[in-house]
């Protein structure tokens, strides 16, 4: 058998499968906080909230409604992301013109409301929601069975980070919204309505959070705590990346997923603080992040 | 100097009176109240196994005796220990100071109750762990202070993993949470799996808690083990069999022996990936009428059905109480002595005993959770196999470190 640093090599490809996956999902996560830091400085600590909301939503929309997968997918992010809109106009605006730490408290205190609420209405064991039936089974790679359903989450992020990619770097939107966050006033003088911009930018944010909680209730039990350890790691990935780049947060995303899913074998005890440890050595060497402008 | 002289007279006055007073209308009970202080985690990961459930069921026991004892109301103070055990020590230590809380039950997180019960046991105080499972709790860390009543990983080590090898499931890879309490289980499972003529061929050991378990699923499977041990609990356990089940872990021949499992970690998972599985219990609500009758009662409190840590909650907020009626005081070191010399039976224990260490042991349940199709209802999740008899299921006394032990 082929040994790759003394694992067996279908061990090391399925483990490098499965980081892929996991990356793709740390990528995802790692967009929204990035778009909304980029463009609009607010350092968003009720991401996980709202990722935890996008999966309760999926779970309760089909438990009450009926509503299956395939619209959930659709509609969650824009229900949530509308939810992160009202935050937006109602709260985030009142302080936008105070120190960036206004900002985390208020987003942080609200995870902590939104979080605590839902606890006590459906406790923390949280529930099952089930994986549609199209993508039930598993692929047999040769080196590893993988669930259909892992296959499609790194299709379905990936694609939802290129098509983000492109909306902010390639569109004539994406560049009035980088213009405006640049040089809100002169932009505004051009006739463009900066604000609903930000709230806008806000709520894709938020959104994008929402279809990545919707992506992961059929993998983890959706429970009002699924976010919270999730997202100091996503924060960790946006500071290697550089805060505020789009791009950057995208690849740090895959890569930390890659190198966690490595140090799992290698030396498991260490697999939740490797991610910190890159983070260290990042903010040593080039404080800007990987892919981050100096300032 | 006068003005210190001074309040020190009024106090000792005002206590010499008060204490007069409450001593001609009700006994010794302290203060002539019962402050019963009720410590657990309420909004994390052990929410649901023990949390406000388990408040209810001690408010229930209350009501149940009357409200009062000797003469003497009963009051409960609750608090949230959010899993640290900082938090833990320090709200037991401003009971003791300044509410007079007489004992204190709950207590979940195995760190938190090692450290309450050392501040129970500086302040000779009393407490009674319900929902912890280390069973360093009444061995290297017991005290004459506190009483570790529901289980422990020792009967969760010597039911579930002697039955898995019983049945001809003898080589293991161990999925062990990477803090004392996986330690200890996993250690516990090793010994017995070993003792039983089966070995450990291999394991991980991964940080708790861990919301992704699928690398470490590939591990087991790539392990050849026949049985994949899991020496962790709460969200850790649920997770590990999420993922187990969407890897087809079963399907490819392995089996999964939870070590630590409680009755809602097998309701939020379902029967459909849970079936089968082997586990220990120390009470099961279905498990006979009396279990029944008083199930029935808690879900029109509650809402859901009690898990083993909320039964025994009441079970031993009871026997304290009559301990402290029978003992006509709520000295701790006196109604311990109370509670240890009455055997205890009623619908949570059978043939249960407080020893000197302060383990209660009482029978406990090797179970097997149901099929979908067996299961008729949300609830009825187990088939109770067989009875561990309680004189066989914990740690014998001559194995035993604590100091209380005479060896």
């Amino acid at each position: 058998m082929t040994m790759i640093f003394g694992v067996p090599l279908a061990v090391f490809m399925g483990q490098l499968t499965l980081g892929l996956v996991n990356g793709a999902f740390y990528a995802l996560l790692s967009l929204g906080l990035a778009v909304i830091f980029g463009l609009l400085k607010i350092i968003n600590f009720a991401h996980g909230a709202q990722y935890m909301l996008g999966a309760f939503a999926a779970l309760l929309g089909f438990r009450y409604l009926g509503i299956n997968y395939w619209l959930a997918l659709i509609l969650v992010p824009l229900v949530v992301g509308a939810f992160g809109m009202l935050l937006e106009r109602y709260l985030l605006r009142k302080i936008s013109h105070l120190d960036h730490l206004y900002g985390l408290l208020l987003t942080f205190g609200l995870a902590l409301i939104i979080e605590g609420t839902l606890v006590n209405f459906f406790g923390v064991s949280g529930a099952r929601y089930a994986t549609p039936e199209v993508l039930q089974g598993g692929l047999d790679l040769g080196f590893m069975f993988l669930p259909t359903y892992r296959a499609w989450v790194l299709v379905a992020a990936l694609a939802m980070c290129l098509f983000t990619w492109f909306m902010i770097e390639r569109t004539r939107l994406g560049a009035y919204l980088r213009a405006g966050t640049e040089n809100s006033q002169l932009m505004q003088a051009f006739g463009v309505n900066v604000p609903l911009l930000i709230t806008l930018t806000y709520g894709f944010g938020v959104g994008l959070a929402a279809f990545a909680g919707v992506l992961a209730a059929p993998l983890y039990p959706v429970s009002p705590t699924m976010g919270s350890s999730l997202l100091i790691v996503v924060f960790a990935v946006v500071v290697i990346g550089g805060m505020g780049s789009i791009f950057g947060a995208i690849m740090t995303g895959l890569a930390m997923g890659v190198i966690e899913g490595l140090t799992k074998v290698y030396y498991p005890e260490a697999a939740n603080t490797v991610i910190f440890l890159v983070m260290i050595l990042v903010l040593m060497f080039r404080p800007a992040g990987l892919f981050g402008k100096e300032a | 100097m006068t003005f210190m002289k001074k309040t020190l007279t009024a106090s000792i006055t005002l206590a010499a009176a008060t204490s007069m007073a409450i001593s001609t209308a009700q006994a010794d009970i302290s203060d002539g109240e019962v402050r019963i202080g009720y410590l657990a985690d309420m909004s994390g990961t052990y929410r649901d196994l023990a949390g406000p459930g388990g408040e209810a069921a001690m408010e229930m026991a209350i009501e149940d005796f009357g409200g009062s004892v000797n003469g003497a109301p009963i009051e409960i103070l609750s608090a949230d220990d959010r899993n640290s055990a900082d938090v833990g020590a320090n709200t037991v230590r401003e009971w003791i100071d300044q509410d007079n809380v007489d004992m204190v039950g709950g207590l979940v997180a195995s760190s938190v109750s090692i450290a309450v019960t050392n501040v129970l046991e500086e302040n000779n105080g009393l407490g009674i762990v319900s929902g912890s499972a280390a069973s360093s709790i009444t061995n290297e860390h017991c005290t004459p202070n506190h009483i570790h009543y529901v289980y422990d990983t020792y009967p969760l080590a010597n039911g579930t993993a002697k039955a898995v090898v019983d049945q001809g499931g003898d080589s293991w890879f161990m999925l062990t949470a990477d803090y004392a309490f996986g330690h200890a289980l996993e250690g516990d499972v090793t010994e017995v799996v070993e003792e039983s003529g089966g070995e450990i061929v291999g394991g991980v050991r991964h940080p708790f808690p861990t919301s992704d378990f699928s690398s470490y699923i590939l591990q087991a499977q790539g392990s050849g083990a026949k049985i994949v041990g899991l020496a962790n609990a709460g969200a850790d356990t649920v997770n590990a069999i999420t993922t187990a089940s969407q890897f087809g872990l079963t399907q490819s021949g392995q089996q999964l022996a939870g070590l630590l499992i409680f009755l809602n970690d097998v309701h939020s998972l379902g029967l459909e990936s849970t079936q089968n599985l082997l586990l220990t219990t120390g009470w099961y609500w279905d498990m006979d009428d009396e279990a029944r009758a008083w199930s029935d009662r808690y879900f029109e409190e509650v809402g859901a059905r009690p898990t083993m840590v909320q039964a025994g909650i009441y079970s031993s907020t009871m026997h304290y109480l009559k301990s402290v009626e029978a003992a006509g005081t709520d000295d701790p070191e006196v109604v311990r002595a109370q509670m240890a010399a009455e055997p205890i039976n009623d619908f949570f224990a059978r043939n249960g005993q407080i020893r000197e260490d302060g383990r209660m042991v009482h029978d406990m349940y090797l179970a097997q959770v149901k099929t979908p199709e067996e299961s008729t209802g949300e609830w009825d999740l187990y088939n109770i196999l067989s009875t561990i008899p309680a004189d066989e299921a914990y740690r014998p006394l001559s194995e035993s470190q604590c100091d209380l032990v005479q060896n």
